[in-house]
């Protein structure tokens, strides 16, 4: 069977881009194969110009789950990256006192994980994939089991910290409006075999406020999203039935 | 005492979280203690009046005043043979946690392993020990040898099957997660895989603390000159039930120590565990 086909994305250096679909679309199978836990069977994926053995080791991931290892304090859990890359003890745990309260951690670096609410345990998860210190990140709808309000906030930290590191970010997400919030441009994919629909540049101004939110520019962008993003859904529900 | 907080005199806590107040901490085991101590001393007092008001011969039942003495009177015999039978479990029970974990890493380290090895761990449980228990002997003769591995033989099966179902409980997603990280088979082992067991460990661990009591009895009674078991073989021969009550009761403390002594391991080796389950304890009050 094929997941995906048709899927030609080029993100640059300190973008930020968002991918838009379906569940059942390809996202993971994608999001996978940018990880480097699946091989494609067919095309190539750069990086740097270069095309890479392997991937793994070289992305910064951060699965839909938390996945912090409740037998770890959340420092020992933010560090794990680093410890896999053979920073010596002493060195990671320095660096990683210096990001806690930037993360809104500081004071909380020797708790369980699961003393921590849903917000600090994502913000956890992503220090985690931050401190191992690759150029790209891979964020899977990090912020998909948080309350509106928690996930909200969210959003405008990430964006608060992406302002400052410039880090290439792909988010993975099924909100609309999330998306258009955060991204420089944003791919919308619908599935069987999961292929990009459409890629759209996100033109609002940056800093993004969560005024913009209302405006008409950004409700335009939203309807142009939505409708490709609505076909693909309907075709789904068909193929189901 | 009295501005001890209200959450740690919920009837469902077990044990207080680290940092709590040492008087308050001795209440709540206090509190723990209590239910079975009365229970015990219910049951006992049934006991001494039952020998007391029937006639029954003492070599039937004994009072439990009686065996209280012969608890003190043979004190000496006692321990020297409580001390043999506690080396043997405790060298038993530690060749089986070296078998048992060894076996479960074997086995899942790889498939082929597994259905090589793990049917024929199945089949060793229904062999009955008991029956080849004299055949060890013969092999082995009548000292500590047999003795060490009729016990290993008995408690490595749920120390083995555990540590496997810990092992194969590791998230899938979770060894994704250390392969972006670059994290090799070793690694994902040490970080992931193997802390993960631990709970499961310890389970299979007081199952089979429990058992190598069992088989430390048991190859005391297929050949031995000393022991615990071995003297209640003894005393039975010789119609003194008393003294076999009081070397029961021996025996049962040993068992209760071990069991006591794994316990501490998991704590002191998984706390979050332990915490876990502690922290649980909030969401369903009133119970028990």
């Amino acid at each position: 069977m094929t997941a995906l086909e048709g899927v030609d994305i080029d993100i640059r250096a300190g973008e930020f881009v968002s991918i838009i679909g379906p569940s059942g679309c390809g996202k993971s199978t994608l999001f996978n194969m940018l990880a480097g836990l699946i091989k494609p069977s067919a095309g190539k994926i750069y990086l740097d110009g270069g095309e890479p053995d392997s991937l793994l080791g070289k992305i910064g991931y951060m699965p839909q789950k938390d996945l912090l290892m409740p037998w770890r304090t959340v420092l020992d859990n933010v560090t794990l990256g680093l410890e896999m890359d053979g920073t010596r003890r002493r060195k990671a745990r320095a660096q990683a006192m210096e990001e806690l309260p930037r993360f809104g951690l500081k004071g909380f670096e020797q708790r369980w994980p699961r003393s921590l609410s849903g917000g600090m345990r994502q913000r956890a998860a992503l220090l985690r994939t931050f401190l191992a210190g690759r150029e790209v990140m891979l964020l899977d709808e990090p912020f998909g089991a948080l309350d509106a309000l928690t996930r909200q906030a969210m959003q405008e930290w990430l964006l608060e910290l992406w302002a400052t590191d410039r880090k290439t970010v792909v988010f993975i997400t099924h909100d609309v409006e999330e998306a258009v919030y955060l991204s420089d441009r944003v791919h919308v994919m619908s599935g069987r075999p999961g292929r990009v629909e459409l890629s759209l540049d996100i033109t609002l101004p940056r800093p993004r406020s969560y005024e913009m939110t209302v405006s008409p520019e950004f409700n335009a962008l939203k309807q142009q999203l939505l409708e490709p993003l609505h076909e693909a859904s309907r075709k789904q529900m068909e193929e189901v039935r | 005492m009295e501005a001890a907080p209200q959450r740690v005199a919920l009837p469902t806590r077990e044990t207080p979280p680290p940092g709590t107040p040492i008087s308050v901490r001795l209440r709540a085991r206090l509190r723990r203690f209590a239910p079975p101590l009365t229970f015990a001393l219910l049951v006992l007092g049934i006991w001494q009046l039952y020998c007391t008001v029937s006639s029954i011969p003492e070599s039937s039942l004994p009072a439990p005043t009686e065996i209280f003495s012969a608890l003190i009177t043979e004190r000496a015999l006692l321990a020297e043979n409580a001390w043999v039978t506690i080396q043997e479990i405790a060298i038993g029970y530690l060749a089986a946690i070296i078998l048992g974990v060894g076996l479960a890493v074997l086995i899942c380290s790889s498939k082929m392993i597994e259905r090589a090895v793990y049917p024929w761990l199945v089949v060793s449980q229904m062999v009955p020990i008991v029956a080849i228990a004299p055949i060890i002997v013969i092999w082995t003769g009548f000292d500590l040898r047999p003795k060490i591995i009729v016990i290993a033989l008995v408690s490595f099966f749920p120390i083995a099957v555990n540590t496997i179902d810990g092992l194969k409980a590791t998230d899938p997603e979770m060894t994704n997660l250390l392969k972006t990280f670059g994290a090799k088979r070793w690694a994902r082992f040490k970080t992931a895989q193997f802390p993960a067991a631990l709970p499961f460990i310890f389970s299979g661990l007081r199952i089979g603390a429990a058992l190598s009591v069992i088989g430390a009895v048991f190859a005391e009674w297929v050949g031995s000159s000393e022991g615990l078991g071995y003297l209640i073989l003894t005393f039975n021969n010789q119609t003194s039930t008393t003294e076999m009550f009081a070397a029961v009761i021996v025996l049962a403390f040993i068992g209760l120590a071990l069991f006591a002594l794994v316990g501490l391991l998991q704590r002191l080796t998984i706390p979050w565990y332990e915490d876990a389950r502690f922290d649980d304890a909030d969401g369903h009050e009133g119970g028990s």
